[in-house]
């Protein structure tokens, strides 16, 4: 398509209540918009612009720049539109020569203070441009000679977008959109009158609050706030819809782009207003950090080699797809038809993974797929699959507008959900309450303008007996929901006598969760009694030796106060990468089949066996610790490695490297040489998101459709790839396009019956369930009967787990995310991202610190029972004594040297959250190694 | 930036801890800050007592007051910076601000906030400002010296106020 102009009604639309409408007259048109809607937004409505320069649809009406003025028939003077609402029977007029006059004068003055060369400002939509059209005026007459602004200097510090001060209105509309929309308030006006001028405070925008979000530059009317690749490249030429592919939070985005074909260049993504997921939000990941799509490290060829230790040799997809084929059969004559298995990735689309596990199934003959998911939520899907029935969270993301009580646990939004996170933020700010249950003291426990009701410590591997406790206290305090206990739950009885048990209060488990029983007490009131109580998780719930109890234990907790089953309330596990539920619903786990159905039920692997006329295994495959074991055992040899690094994201680097090292055949599809690459014998190039056709599934099971951007840059689309390596293993796999995967699924798996590339394209995206039940999608899940029947509460036992701290390691390591990077910075190392970060630092505790001597920029050796790594040393108070807390994206920390073989006990999702460690000043001179390799990398991004 | 032992916060980080050059002020506008927090509206109250007692509010003092309050830097500096009376720097010894608005300037207030500027601007120990408005209309030229309010002021009446100054 050409460029998409969204249309901008200048005001929000109004939350009225059903019914309340008013009619009024504008221009002689007649109009009915919900009561208080503002006349301004009626108009754009009855198909009148009426000029405007600080409204715009994201903001509150402001008032500040007087341009839409209009005449109202009985009323006094010229109100501005975008503050004055509809009353029924108004009649309003917009072009009275009264108001063309103001309106022109207004717009002269403003002219008199703004660059006069049009044809050199970098964005060719100014809205500055076109009202001096409309408003007709052809010159100004106050000269250039008087004081302005148009010598002030521009402002370049951030990496991504220029402040340039000389186009500045003061208009407010990016000081309004940092406080509404992104919650930062990084923006301010700075000083009065002629002398005020947005600033980020008293600094430039690097040294700012500000966390990039571009909601800023998304806002500004004039070309004050611009990208900088738009300043550089040039106007985009067409828009292509599409879905970032970076976090689960799914945003939806116009890419901008110029020229066609692999010429195709992305001049800028801007969030898409219709995205249901992002509602025209973005965040400074997927709005700027999308350059590593077009880096310099990409591999773009197949390459071959017979050892590890050799070269790459590059050759044809031919020769590449005929080598693996060739290679896989030979192991599996030798060593039995499980000697091989396949790993998916969450960074795909759905259609590329249903291939993988389809490849996996019918070609390989077995059930060894496995998904990165099994490091992050596979805890998810099986807690929530037992205790609900299906493995998904319940809500989507506009249901928080109903929540007035937030439990937050183990997740840290506004860094690794960031568009989420700021919608969290705006309903805090509205009034809402939140407890956070975290080690750390995150940015939504204190920041500017949002304060937790309660921030619960909770000392990592103890949230069982946190989770208890919450329930234990409102069962032994009678504010459980009965009513729904008896309706809509199973196991009450056992679950309400288990928890009743005196190791469960507050008081008993106050000693192991660190958390003050008076203060968990308060909060599990809160939770019970302040309204519709909705529970946000991320990884800190699921990477835990526990990880399924947790969810079943946040799933107890949920149904105990019968909060699910409508707006406002529910469990939401945060998703971590852009299709982990995506990855999870196509069948990536070795016992089940799309959907979610375990292997061994004939009924499920009779629709796969008829449809791909093979037998599929009745028992599950090998998961990825097992592939890892066997392989050192010797019995897996043969792993294809779709888009995800096993050997820098995957615990306890020693053992996955060996493991690696022990097997015949390792293939990597990935974008980069990445660290398994190193241990793999075929590399196979990848896509970027940019080249990908395919849907994407977000954490509120929406379905995204992905548009290509440009065409592969790597001759082919990655479900081509597995296509070709199934056929040349003697296995005919063919589609026509992924719109036929997509079909095959919908066919196949009930969740999707409704689902088609064309109603996606047609309507929008969609929640699965989508079926003859929900034709048009499931936003909220479980409303009157959850999807197994009755809920089922669990007796949830709290075993901590072994990995306990020692005199030799008295510290526990958790990890996270941080804003700017993401997971193993594939992708955002190779952006002007790694300016933010350019390291992974360990945080720890002042006391911690202190004793051991360690001062904020320190090179510390950090130590677990498996390995030992070295960082520096950030000392902040966000921690609590004895935990410390570090990030994993970059290669060279290796935080998963330290990371233990523990696992959760029914997934096998490891316990990142959990390593006792002991940090140290560092002797040893790491540091010279690691300025070395990462200079290699920051000269090149 | 790499390899100079300072760790770089990332955006979200939150401000970096302040480690002002005077730590005995910034406990003391700490103090000041925490005990009028639960005002409403405590940001402009606080920022009086500041400048009451030091003279000025300085850039440490910006992000101390936002962490205690939980506002953002920005939208402190955006108060601040608002109100001239809200100095940025230490005061000097005296200070001579004169309305310039309508009425005062009808009596020769322009030439003399002219010729006051020239007479001190050599001078660093003496602040010569100006105000829009006095409300001392029927007295102009007004202005304050030392913060207290004078009417019909001349350059000799200026000059015999000023007698005495030490700086």
């Amino acid at each position: 398509m050409s460029i998409l102009v969204e249309p901008d009604f200048g005001t929000p639309p109004v939350d009225a209540p059903l019914g309340a409408e008013a009619t009024v007259t504008i221009d002689g048109r007649e109009v009915t918009v919900p009561a208080g809607t503002s006349v301004m937004r009626a108009a754009k409505e009855a198909g009148i612009d009426i000029p405007k320069l600080c409204a715009t649809d994201s903001l509150k009406s402001f008032g500040s720049c007087r341009l839409c003025l209009v005449e109202v028939e009985g009323g006094r003077g010229t109100p501005a539109s975008c503050t004055t609402p509809c009353a029924d029977g108004m009649v309003v007029s917009t072009q009275t020569e009264t108001v063309r006059d103001l309106r022109r004068n207004v717009m002269e003055l403003y002219l008199s203070d703004h660059p006069g060369n049009c044809a050199g400002c970098a964005r060719g939509n100014c809205e500055m441009q076109a009202l001096a059209v409309t408003t007709g005026v052809a010159e100004v007459r106050y000269g250039r000679e008087g004081a302005n602004h148009l010598d002030d200097a521009t402002d370049a510090s951030n990496p991504y977008f220029d402040y340039d001060p000389a186009a500045c209105i003061v208009c407010s509309r990016c000081v309004r959109a940092c406080s509404e929309v992104q919650g930062t308030f990084a923006l301010t006006v700075s000083g009065r009158g002629f002398e005020s001028r947005i600033t980020p405070g008293n600094t430039n925008f690097r040294e700012s609050e500000c966390v990039s979000c571009g909601a800023c530059v998304q806002a500004c009317p004039t070309d004050a706030l611009a990208e900088k690749s738009l300043v550089s490249l040039g106007m985009p030429s067409r828009t292509v819809l599409t879905t970032c592919a970076y976090c689960g939070v799914g945003c939806s985005f116009k890419a901008e782009v110029q020229g066609t074909g692999p010429a195709t260049r992305v001049v800028r993504m801007v969030p898409w207003k219709d995205g249901g997921a992002n509602e025209g939000h973005s965040c400074v990941k997927g709005r700027f950090a999308y350059g590593y799509a077009a880096h310099a490290d990409r591999q773009l060829e197949p390459m071959v080699r017979d050892s590890i230790d050799d070269d790459w040799q590059v050759v044809s997809w031919k020769e590449a797809i005929e080598r693996i084929a060739t290679g896989f059969r030979a192991i599996q004559d030798q060593h039995g038809v499980g000697a091989i298995g396949g790993i998916s990735s969450s960074r795909c689309t759905n259609e590329e993974v249903y291939v993988v596990q389809k490849m996996v199934r019918a070609a390989f003959g077995n059930n060894n797929v496995d998904t990165c998911a099994r490091v992050c939520h596979s805890p998810t899907g099986y807690g929530l699959n037992h205790t609900f029935g299906t493995s998904a969270g319940t809500q989507d993301f506009a249901s928080i507008e109903q929540t007035d009580v937030m439990l937050l646990i183990g997740a840290n939004p506004t860094d690794a959900h960031p568009v989420f996170g700021s919608r969290m933020k705006r309903r805090l700010r509205e009034g809402a309450q939140i407890i956070v249950a975290d080690p750390r003291r995150i940015d939504l426990v204190r920041s500017p303008h949002v304060a937790a009701a309660h921030h619960l410590p909770v000392r990592p591997g103890t949230n069982v007996a946190f989770i208890n406790a919450m329930c234990h206290a409102i069962v032994d305090e009678g504010l459980h929901d009965v009513a729904f206990l008896r309706d809509r739950c199973e196991d009450v009885e056992i679950f309400l006598d288990f928890i009743r048990g005196a190791e469960n209060s507050p008081e008993a488990t106050e000693a192991e969760t660190g958390i003050p029983a008076a203060e968990l007490r308060a909060a599990a009131r809160l939770y019970a009694s302040g309204g519709n109580a909705a529970i946000y998780y991320g990884l800190g719930v699921t990477e835990h030796s526990q990880g399924s109890t947790m969810v079943m234990g946040l799933a107890n907790l949920a149904m105990l106060t019968g909060n699910i089953g409508r707006e406002g309330v529910g469990v939401n596990p945060l998703r971590g990468q852009n299709n982990v539920q995506g990855s999870c619903d196509m069948g990536s786990f070795p016992h089940e089949l799309p959907g979610y159905r375990h292997v061994s039920r004939p009924e499920v692997r009779e629709i796969y066996e008829s449809l791909w006329k093979v037998t599929i295994q009745p028992t599950p495959g090998l998961r990825i610790p097992n592939m890892f074991d066997s392989a050192i055992g010797g019995s897996f040899l043969g792993l294809y490695v779709q888009g995800e690094d096993i050997a820098q994201s995957d615990p306890n680097t020693q053992h996955v490297e060996a493991a690696l090292r022990a097997m015949e055949l390792v293939v990597v599809q990935d974008l980069f040489l990445n660290e398994t690459a190193r241990f793999a014998h075929v590399f196979l190039p990848g896509t970027s998101f940019l080249e990908k056709d395919g849907t994407f599934t977000n954490a509120e099971r929406r379905l995204n459709r992905v548009r290509p951007v440009m065409p592969s840059l790597v001759g082919k689309d990655e479900w081509q790839v597995v296509c070709e390596i199934a056929t040349a293993m003697g296995y005919p796999m063919t589609y026509a396009d992924p719109a036929a995967i997509m079909d095959e699924i919908a066919a196949t798996t009930p969740t999707f019956a409704g689902v088609s590339f064309a109603r996606l394209d047609a309507e929008g995206s969609m929640q699965w369930p989508v079926n003859d039940a929900a034709p048009n999608g499931t936003p909220t899940m479980h409303v009157g009967q959850f999807v197994r029947g009755l809920g089922r509460l669990t007796p949830t036992v709290y075993v901590p787990t072994t990995e306990q701290t020692t005199r030799r390691f008295p510290l526990l390591l958790t990890t996270g995310r941080i804003l700017t990077q993401y997971n193993v910075g594939a992708q955002t190392r190779r952006t002007p991202n790694s300016m933010w970060h350019p390291e992974d630092v360990l945080e720890i505790h002042p006391a911690d610190a202190h004793v051991r001597g360690i001062a904020t920029g320190d090179v510390v050796e950090m130590a677990s029972r498996v390995g030992s790594t070295s960082l520096t040393a950030l000392v902040s108070d966000r921690m609590q004594p004895g935990v410390v807390y570090t990030t994993f994206h970059h290669p060279v920390t290796g935080a998963n040297v330290v990371t233990t073989d523990n696992s959760d006990w029914a997934t096998n999702c490891p316990e990142y959250k959990v390593t006792a460690v002991e940090v140290t000043v560092s002797t040893q001179a790491r540091r010279a190694a690691y300025e070395h390799e990462t200079a290699d990398l920051g000269a090149s991004v | 930036m790499r390899g100079d032992g300072r760790v770089r916060r990332g955006p979200s980080g939150g401000p970096p801890p302040a480690v002002p050059a005077d730590a005995a002020r910034a406990a003391e506008v700490r103090a000041i800050t925490e005990s009028s927090r639960s005002l409403r509206g405590p940001l402009l109250p606080i920022l009086h007592t500041v400048v009451e007692r030091f003279g000025y509010v300085s850039d440490d003092d910006i992000p101390m007051i936002a962490d205690v309050l939980n506002l953002s830097r920005a939208d402190v500096h955006g108060v601040v910076s608002f109100y001239h009376d809200f100095r940025r720097t230490p005061a000097p010894s005296h200070t001579v601000t004169l309305c310039r608005a309508e009425a005062c300037q009808s009596v020769g207030a322009g030439a003399l906030y002219a010729a006051t500027a020239e007479r001190f601007s050599e001078d660093s120990g003496v602040e010569v400002g100006e105000v829009f408005c006095l409300g001392n209309c029927a007295l102009g030229p007004a202005g304050m010296i030392d913060g207290r309010l004078h009417g019909r002021l001349s350059s000799d009446r200026i000059e015999a106020l000023g007698e005495g100054w030490t700086r």
